[in-house]
């Protein structure tokens, strides 16, 4: 391979967000602090409706005496506040968050504009079948293309997010056992795997065995083969696994854990790899989860809402829970959509239907790529991570330097040998250079990992510029002083927080203060 | 077409040559051939926003039952409230909407401080010291609940009132499969929970008790009975609170709940077909160590100033893998935030002012309910901001309708309730005018005489 570094077509990078001006250098205040006796922002619609004072609402035993305490704030200052506390948040908008595991993509606003739309955000989730006719055609046609993507048969969408489907799965992998009267009590996991697995699994009634990666990154068939036996349930995968890397063997080991009549479930972390070229179901897989706001861009909301919807291969559909959206067969003329309790169904993961405009808005982007769309999509996320991966192989160690999927994992490992440079130091000084940190010292298995995913929607001038600020940061190791890493980031709305502190004193309210 | 990379076809050639690849193909040179997919996805190709529009709006009109069509009158854990612009505008900034979990908190303040603020006003309606960051809908927070009540009482036995909301009893059977928990459901007598005789020792006690507040009749339980059960047997209480009505009403936490679980979903997050919605959870101090979820603490950055970050990380999944105190990882941040800025707009007098007009105007249209022909107050026990009543017809056939007559009359109690399926659950909100009310009345009327 070649070892010239390549030469971009000038421009500045679209994703360097290293000119946002971050004003001031003071803490905001809290609302309560904000807050003043006797204003107000709200208003209310002219009801009517003849007006009765407290006491006569409700048991006088159970009336309130005090109102609730909430802050007392203008609306305009209402907006100011929240307004200067988005100006001290980083996000996908504002440039590049190469945050590993996590796809954290560019989302696209017809999205938003899906998501407004009134007649799918002002449906009422208890509204009878026969008037939410739409509801139901778009929940049936977003279970069918997810389908078709991962290979599988069927799927629910109610899942939340991602561990929410993670335990479904469990849950539907019990079942289908139980009712085969077969009693099984372990589920496999590598020991790369994300922590939402083994604490799905726990909750899943089973016991969790953790087998060993090998030394080129995969799952260690010799030690998986040893742990095989009729009280697996089944295994919990990410192909590609957190290391980034396509598990090879994948055939050989769903061959495997079928033998001894367990199941093989897909961890769908890192499906924006594989969109189009390669599907869990044709893979071995039997329960696969998606994490919509990955994948398919529904934005991630500074921690949610997610969806995780689940799919299932043709004999696990009868345990799917309920109710689903189907399509009734109704001949020549428009199809009619009802809802259906599977006959052997889990039971419910959700309160409704699941995160309904995180699914449309998932649907919503799936129809702007299209099927040729997202093919490209995963070549281009993967073309991402292995030019950032040969860039960066000389700077940084590649703990299992070969081609990657969709994101790489670097070792900050000798940096840190020569200089004390940790992970957390290179993260923290690549805040001040305008971009969102990798994720670190994840998977667990690598030392001092940096876990970067560009995914696709990065330009190759951003990916030059993260490239050079991370070669940057490497040579800064080397010629600054001890100690002059650690002291980044500087002109973020705050400096290193004392994360000790926090858990040690725990003030989890305003009203926990002092 | 429709397409977000940015790649052009030349940029696209020279990082493959870079990588000494002459094809796209070649990135996927370690997928064993015989697994590829040998064709392509049967989809449809991409295409542009206004053909991406027009394929939703298809499924939007279908769709009669919109609040703007149809005035609604169905509660049930999600409820007509009025969003005011201030919230839609301020909750769908983009730096709320478009980051994740706060990681990194030097760049991630916003998120934290809101949460953080978020954490407080929950604690407060509550009535307990602290909450979380949000778990995914009011079921859901049932299930941690339930969870962190077996784990501190070493209990399996969980009293589930049946006046708790139908699907979040669903969601906990289903739960308990993988627990293992043991679920006894509590019946209703008269709207309210008929607890069993404690004073005669228990062969097999309770470990959790879970009720709710008002609870899905919208009658108001005794909150004391529940606790005095708590206090003689050793079990947590857990109660599923509404949110509204905890403006007029005593905290849960002031009757002595240990755990205290609801639906955000009224704060400022619209019906949406039930989702996202928002799980509030808050508990008492001595359980905190056992909160499931993420939970923001302020502490100091380095040069002293205020800052807020994740913490009590120990308990959580990425952490703790298997002993994890829940597997929860990604939430409801947004819909959190969005509650944060709501109640920032009600304030402390907008929300008694929101539940008395929700009260009233529920005090109102059941009156005017109750006194037409043929129907009934399905429970006798007070209630607050919503009622039960029996028709004369099934419950669904009103239902339909009551649509034709441009109301979405409320919820069949088909039933969950051992009354056939002749009862309905009505909500009336702040949104709902005298007018409408009127018409609904005088429809109800029509729609169960014929």
């Amino acid at each position: 391979m070649s070892g010239t570094p390549p030469t971009p077509d000038r421009g500045a990078p679209g994703g360097k967000a290293a000119s946002a001006p971050l004003l001031g250098r003071e803490a905001e205040p809290t609302l309560f602090e904000l807050s003043h006796p006797g204003r107000r922002g709200w208003s209310f619609r002219t009801s009517g409706i003849p007006e009765l004072p407290v006491e006569e609402l409700g048991p006088d035993a159970h009336r309130r005496r005090e109102p609730v305490p909430l802050a007392e704030v203008s609306e305009r200052d209402l907006v100011a506040h929240f307004t200067r506390l988005s100006h001290r948040q980083f996000s996908v908008d504002l440039g590049a968050y190469p945050l590993g595991s996590c796809t954290m993509k560019y989302n696209p606003k017809v999205c938003d504009a899906v998501a407004g739309l009134p007649g799918l955000a002002g449906v009422h989730p208890a509204a009878p079948a026969s008037l939410t006719q739409g509801w139901l055609a778009l929940l049936v046609e977003l279970e069918e293309t997810l389908c078709e993507i991962t290979g599988m048969a069927a799927a629910t969408l109610q899942p939340a997010a991602g561990a929410a489907g993670e335990l479904t799965g469990l849950l539907l992998m019990r079942a289908w056992h139980e009712a085969r009267g077969s009693k099984r009590t372990k589920v496999i996991i590598p020991d790369s795997a994300h922590g939402t697995n083994p604490a799905s699994v726990t909750l899943g009634g089973y016991e969790v065995v953790t087998v060993p990666s090998d030394d080129r990154g995969c799952v260690d068939m010799e030690a998986l083969t040893t742990v095989l036996d009729e009280d697996v349930a089944g295994i919990m995968l990410t192909n590609p696994n957190t290391l980034g890397l396509f598990e090879e063997e994948i055939a050989a080991i769903a061959a495997a854990v079928h033998r001894v009549g367990g199941l093989l479930y897909y961890d769908g972390a890192n499906l924006n790899a594989i969109l189009g070229v390669v599907r869990p179901g044709d893979m071995g897989f039997d329960i696969v989860h998606m994490n919509l706001h990955k994948t398919f861009a529904t934005p991630h909301g500074g921690g949610g809402p997610g969806a995780g919807p689940v799919a299932v291969s043709e004999r696990l559909v009868p345990f799917l829970p309920g109710p689903r959206a189907v399509r009734l067969e109704s001949g020549d003329q428009s199809p009619v959509y009802e809802w259906t309790v599977p006959p052997q169904s889990i039971g419910r993961m959700h309160t409704w239907h699941g995160n309904a405009l995180v699914l449309a808005r998932a649907l919503a982007y799936i129809l702007a790529n299209g099927g040729d769309g997202l093919r490209r999509i995963a070549e281009t996320a993967v073309l991402n991570a292995n030019w950032i991966r040969q860039r960066l192989s000389g700077t940084y160690d590649v703990p299992f330097d070969r081609p990657c999927m969709h994101e790489v994992v670097l070792s900050v490992r000798t940096i840190k040998q020569a200089h004390g440079v940790r992970a957390l130091d290179v993260a923290k000084r690549l805040l001040e250079e305008g971009f969102h940190a990798p994720t670190v010292y994840f998977p667990l298995i690598v030392e001092e990992a940096l876990m970067i995913e560009p995914t696709e929607t990065e330009s190759p001038q951003t990916l030059e510029a993260l490239a050079e600020s991370l070669e940057r940061i490497a040579s800064e190791a080397n010629a600054r002083p001890d100690g002059w890493m650690a002291e980044f980031p500087h002109g973020t709305p705050v400096r290193r927080v004392d994360e000790a502190r926090a858990a040690r004193t725990l003030i989890p309210t305003f009203d926990a203060r002092d | 077409m429709g397409s977000y990379i940015p790649h052009t076809d030349d940029e696209v050639e020279s990082m493959l040559a870079f990588l000494g690849l002459s094809s796209l193909e070649e990135l996927f040179a370690v997928v064993p051939e015989a697994l590829k997919l040998q064709r392509g996805l049967e989809l449809a190709d991409g295409v542009g926003e206004p053909d991406v529009m027009a394929r939703m709006e298809g499924f939007a009109d279908r769709n009669r039952a919109r609040s703007d069509h149809l005035i609604c009158f169905a509660g049930g854990g999600a409820y007509d409230h009025e969003i005011p612009s201030v919230t839609r505008s301020l909750a769908g900034r983009s730096e709320f909407v478009t980051s994740y979990t706060p990681y990194q908190p030097e760049v991630a303040q916003g998120v934290l401080q809101a949460v953080f603020e978020y954490q407080t006003m929950v604690a407060r309606l509550a009535g307990l010291p602290v909450a979380n960051a949000s778990l995914y809908d009011g079921g859901s927070a049932a299930v941690e609940a339930v969870n962190l009540g077996v784990a501190a009482s070493g209990r399996e036995t969980v009293w589930l009132s049946a006046g708790i909301h139908p699907h979040w009893r669903q969601m906990l059977a289903t739960c308990a499969a993988g627990t293992g928990h043991r679920i006894a459901t509590v019946p209703l007598v008269d709207g309210v929970t008929a607890w069993p005789d404690v004073g005669p020792p228990l062969d097999d006690p309770p470990g959790v008790l879970v009720v709710g507040y008002p609870n899905y009749l919208g009658c108001i339980e005794d909150l004391a009975a529940a606790r005095a059960i708590c206090d003689r047997t050793g079990a947590l209480l857990v109660v599923g609170a509404d949110p509204v009505a905890a403006g007029l009403l005593k905290s849960a936490g002031s009757w002595g709940a240990d755990v205290v679980v609801g639906e955000g979903q009224v704060f400022g997050t619209g019906l949406g077909f039930g989702g996202p919605y928002l799980g509030l959870f808050a508990c008492a101090s001595a359980h905190v160590r056992r909160l499931p979820g993420r939970l923001v603490g302020e502490t100091v950055d380095v040069e002293g100033r205020r800052a807020y970050v994740t913490t009590l990380r120990a308990r959580e999944q990425d952490i703790r893998r298997e002993k994890a105190t829940s597997n929860v990882c990604t939430n409801q941040t947004l819909m959190a935030v969005t509650a944060a800025i709501q109640l920032g707009w009600l304030g402390t007098s907008g929300l008694v002012e929101l539940a008395r007009r929700c009260a009233q105007a529920t005090k109102y249209t059941r009156d005017a309910v109750l006194a037409l022909d043929g129907v009934d107050a399905f429970a006798g026990a007070p209630v607050l901001r919503e009622f039960a009543i029996r028709l004369p017809i099934p419950a669904a056939v009103a239902v339909e309708r009551m649509a034709d007559a441009g109301f979405l009359a409320g919820i069949p109690l088909a039933g969950e309730f051992d009354d056939g399926e002749h009862g309905l659950l009505v909500s009336v909100t702040e949104r709902r005018t005298r007018d409408e009310v009127d018409a609904y009345v005088t429809a109800l009327a029509k729609a169960v005489a014929s």
